[in-house]
């Protein structure tokens, strides 16, 4: 792709549109860059000569004699080390009031992988939180969203992830998000003292909202570069991806598709799983992890946007206050890890399987019990019983300021098993019962 | 369709992967072209004709291109190439090898050869100068990994053959002529071991396709005992996210009684492919004792690759499953997941601004559902052999809700439904396979039984229907205790609602990750239906209802250490004494 600009000026646009503009302009190559009166566009549509561009900061106020230029290229991104400790808008521009970054100049949405260089993900992320260790081991190379309502503290525990996280670079693209959630991000990492392992791309709730479909491609541009040019192990935090999707609702609606469910476009998925599925182990040992944030609607999943995303990603953390010990807990029942199954019992102790779902299992068996208080009706010993384990897990394992190894989170598990309950109640294999089992006094 | 001169033209319009392009000859539905973007061939399927105009649907992304780039067209559909070599393979949705690409990165444009040109096979003819033949006969064989591959009369041949001369048995490549056939006006036809097909069209050369009737063990309980599949048949797990279809397909794929298995991962997960590219080259298939891969063919279409190329993946896949069974071979197609494909249907439909379906799904999604189901099955060869392509999709219903357009047309063409229950993933029963809301409709079919009074034993099926009607009371019984409390109802209740647990925790539970227990075979399955039924039909003498839970727990455990024991090893029959003791405590004789 030739990188020297194409400076022929047009200045007759003949269709204008809240998110397009149309003109007549011969030999333009489709997701070509233009820019009209200094505003950044794409080429979306080419029909015989005429070109339209979807404008990402909108149409407002352009008049049909604006200039146009075609750029001859699609978005990219310089990447150099110097990337480092940088904070970028959505279009790979400095907004940290330092100069403009020197590096290779890379298209932002590059091709796939081939699946069968990929390797298989296998090394486990430690975050010391249990509701995340011990029971949704999070792996390299994973992609794993955040599903929270607004009011929940998804970004405290997002930034806890990834300072805990042993990873070399974290790469943080904002979209819609508000100012103080930023300056909020930005000074955990400063008192972290990890700013300069820290790239950001920012879209923020002042910027326009069509901009922020350009953030994903560039944080995943930036975090190829370290992971395949440096072999390092990437995390990158995408948050939010709601907003994204409504962006591209919005855009898709400018251009009079047809909507799917939820007045989504019916690519939805796809366009999701272009960015999710980044998420990579190289051979050569870089990786890409994604953990993304999906703010929910009252908690309902079924809506497109979770639901695709839940399809895409490899398992999904939910946190839910527990009222019983007033603390944010990650719910253990809808939260789900798929990759765990490749380090748990493998890389972690041999009964940490058996371990979570006994207790995952007697949780729930509280949970019935709970709706049987709830109704009126007496509770059995073992209802009673499972009342009280589930206190203690929530306290001890599942609430968010726990920090310990997974060793730990696993005696704690087996204390907690012998304190209520019988081996049989808890049905675990039985070598595992005989080597673990506590033989502490009742 | 061959024409002498191949058609050309420009492109004209573009909106993302659908081009709109000028021709300047005959142009053919669903022919393939390539569009050339300086040097490098995209290539391209005809969806839309319209005068002059083709609608174009492109299997890459088409960032670059402009209006007026050249594009040839090729006189054919999409075609895949059959013949040795395909097995153990990892191929994407055009039959591309993705092992002979090179780079970590997928290349626009980066086309490889499906199967080894230059690679010698030990050919074994099996038939003779002489010989009269038809499309799909067999005149010679390789060995490929262990299966015995046939080298077939090109299933494009219309009319009968006599075998001019055939080869003597030695090394040849797949393009080498193994035989001349002379037509009936008496024209030479020269024939190699490989083969072109238009994957959108059914292979059809087969003599007869009856009502299935053989059971396809599976090692998965629930399945195999309650809603058995049937060689040929086919079936579809619909279910939630998190509900555990993944690791039910692997299972499936690693466990069914098939000799080769054809995995479509239709946009999917990239890293639940790698799980079968790293593990199956190392796991042995547990019939067998050879590698599982070995039987294993992949096509893989990503959920990242392009959306066109996806949609063609599956009739690949069902292309190459059909050749193998045209072989005389029991195929098992699982293709994960339909509703992808529906979505990269949709997806099109909208760009060509056709009126949509539901859900903006198109108009005609169900009748192309029910065709693809229906090249499945169980055939007689014209030489009485008999093969079979059994086909398992999932489907990924929008919300988890099963009114939705994918699953319903699904629900017409399936034979067997194993609905996903987000309840039972919750509560960690997997598989989460519903007992009560699933069926398989082969228990009905008189055949079926047949087999199975033969086969099995004559008291099967009903114990089968016993099996679902504890289940139904089981749950049941627990409505109604929840309604009037532990206490408010008889003794009884407690007993049918725990009976249908134990069936629950022991017969449909399953542990897919654990060795013993991943997949049990038929005969340990008939062991513990005996065995479950019997404490389902046994009385048993309690006082108060607080001591049912209990007892059955420890029932259910000993049954748990059972099944995760070797079958009739000392520590199993260990479990079984105790667990037998246990029962005795309170039993009515």
């Amino acid at each position: 792709m030739e990188t020297q600009a194409f400076q022929k000026i047009y200045t007759k646009i003949t269709q204008v549109t809240k998110a397009t503009c149309s003109l007549s302009a011969p030999g333009i190559s489709y997701e070509e860059l233009a820019v009209i009166n200094g505003r950044l566009a794409q080429v979306v549509k080419i029909n015989k000569d005429i070109v339209t561009l979807q404008v990402f900061s909108g149409t407002e106020g352009i008049p049909t004699n604006a200039e146009v230029i075609f750029m001859g290229k699609p978005p990219t991104l310089k990447v150099s080390d110097e990337l480092s400790g940088r904070i970028f808008n959505a279009y790979g521009k400095p907004i940290d009031g330092m100069p403009d970054i020197q590096g290779e100049e890379r298209e932002i949405g590059s091709p796939s992988v081939n699946p069968v260089r990929r390797e298989q993900p296998s090394e486990l992320i430690a975050t010391g939180i249990a509701g995340i260790d011990l029971n949704n081991t999070i792996v390299t190379g994973q992609k794993i969203p955040f599903f929270a309502d607004p009011d929940q503290p998804f970004n405290q525990v997002m930034a806890m992830v990834a300072l805990r996280a042993q990873a070399d670079r974290i790469i943080l693209g904002g979209m819609g998000m508000t100012n103080d959630d930023f300056l909020f991000y930005k000074n955990v990492f400063e008192n972290a003292g990890a700013s300069d392992r820290i790239v950001s791309f920012i879209n923020t709730t002042e910027n326009p909202s069509v901009e922020r479909l350009l953030v994903p491609e560039m944080t995943l541009a930036a975090a190829e570069y370290f992971a395949v040019d440096k072999n390092e192990k990437v995390l990158v935090l995408l948050t939010d991806m709601t907003l994204y999707a409504d962006a591209l609702s919005i855009v898709s609606n400018r251009m009079d598709q047809i909507p799917s469910k939820d007045s989504m476009p019916g690519s939805l998925y796809s366009d999701l799983a272009k960015i999710y599925e980044k998420a990579v182990q190289f051979p050569s040992g870089g990786s890409i992890t994604i953990i993304a944030v999906t703010t929910l609607s009252g908690g309902d999943i079924t809506h497109a946007i979770p639901d695709n995303t839940g399809y895409i990603t490899e398992g999904q953390l939910f946190l839910r206050k527990d009222s019983d010990i007033g603390k944010v807990i990650v719910d253990p029942f809808r939260s789900l890890s798929r990759l765990k199954q490749l380090v748990i019992g493998k890389q972690t102790r041999e009964d940490h399987p058996q371990v979570m779902n006994a207790a995952i299992r007697l949780f729930a068996d509280a949970t019935n019990a709970k709706t049987k208080l709830q109704n009126g009706f007496d509770l059995s010993d073992y209802d009673e019983r499972t009342l009280n384990f589930a206190k203690d897990y929530s306290n001890d394992l599942l609430a968010i300021d726990v920090n310990i190894e997974i060793d730990e989170m696993l005696n704690t598990g087996w204390r907690l098993f012998n304190k209520y309950f019988s081996p049989e109640e808890v049905g675990i294999k039985k070598e595992f019962v005989d080597k673990y089992w506590t033989k502490e006094e009742e | 369709m061959a024409k002498n001169k191949l058609t050309t033209g420009k492109v004209q319009s573009i909106i993302s992967n659908l081009l709109i392009v000028e021709a300047d000859g005959p142009v053919s539905q669903n022919e393939i072209c390539y569009i050339n973007l300086s040097g490098v061939k995209l290539m391209a399927e005809v969806i839309k004709i319209n005068g002059n105009n083709a609608y174009v649907q492109v299997f890459e992304s088409t960032r670059g291109l402009k209006i007026g780039n050249s594009v040839e067209f090729t006189g054919h559909m999409l075609e895949v190439t059959l013949g040795p070599g395909i097995l153990s393979k990892n191929f994407d949705g055009l039959q591309n090898d993705l092992d002979k690409m090179e780079g970590v990165f997928l290349k626009r444009g980066d086309y490889t050869n499906p199967l080894e040109d230059d690679k010698l096979w030990e050919f074994k003819p099996l038939a003779k100068a002489g010989d009269k033949v038809a499309a799909g006969d067999w005149i010679g064989e390789v060995k490929e990994n262990w299966i015995h591959h046939k080298t077939m009369v090109p299933f494009k041949f219309t009319g009968s053959f006599t075998i001019k001369s055939i080869v003597s048995e030695g090394k040849y490549t797949i393009n080498d002529t193994i035989a001349v056939l002379s037509n009936e006006k008496n024209e030479d036809i020269p024939v190699a071991m490989a083969q072109k097909w238009p994957v959108r069209i059914p292979i059809r050369n087969y003599k007869s396709k009856p009502r299935p009737f053989k059971l396809m063990e599976t090692g998965v309980r629930t399945m195999d005992i309650l809603n058995p599949i049937v060689e040929g048949g086919t079936g579809f797990i619909p279910g939630p996210f998190g509900s555990g279809k993944t690791v039910l397909q692997h299972a499936l794929a690693k466990q069914a009684e098939a000799d080769l298995i054809v995995v479509a991962a239709c946009g999917e997960r990239a890293n639940e492919v790698v799980e079968i590219f790293k593990e199956y080259p190392e796991l042995d298939d547990p019939r067998t004792g050879r590698k599982l891969m070995e039987r294993t063919t992949i096509i893989a279409n990503t959920s990242n690759m392009p959306v066109a190329a996806r949609e063609a993946s599956v009739y690949t896949a069902m292309t190459i499953s059909e050749y193998y069974r045209a072989m005389g071979l029991k195929v098992l197609l699982l293709a994960d997941s339909t509703s992808r494909w529906a979505q990269a249907l949709r997806e099109m439909s909208n760009r060509m601004e056709e009126l949509p379906g539901p859900d903006a799904f198109p108009m005609d999604l169900s009748a192309i559902i029910s065709s693809f189901y229906a090249r499945a099955g169980y055939v007689y060869l014209n030489n009485g052999k008999t093969g079979s392509v059994t086909f398992i999709g999932t489907v990924s219903p929008a919300g988890g809700n099963l009114k939705e357009p994918v699953t319903e047309s699904t629900k017409k063409a399936a034979r067997c439904f194993y609905g996903l229950s987000q309840q039972r993933a919750d509560s960690k029963r997997y598989p989460a396979i519903d007992p009560i809301d699933s069926y398989s409709k082969y228990l009905e079919y008189t055949e079926f039984k047949e087999y199975i009074n033969k086969n099995f034993s004559s008291d099967w099926i009903e114990n089968v229907l016993y099996t679902k009607n504890i289940l139904l009371r089981g749950k049941e019984a627990y409505e109604q205790i929840n309604i009037l409390g532990d206490d408010g109802v008889p003794i009884n209740y407690h007993l049918n609602f725990w009976k249908s647990e134990v069936i629950d925790f022991v017969i449909l539970q399953q542990d897919a990750f654990d060795e013993v227990d991943a997949s049990t075979p038929i005969e340990r399955q008939k062991y513990m239906l005996k065995s479950i039924i019997n404490i389902c039909k046994n009385d048993y003498k309690f006082d108060s209802f607080e001591e049912v839970n209990p007892y059955f727990k420890k029932i259910i455990n000993f049954y748990k250490q059972m099944n995760y024991s070797e079958f009739q090893s000392d520590k199993f029959n260990g479990f079984k004494k105790e667990l037998n003791a246990t029962i005795e405590e309170r039993k009515i004789a």
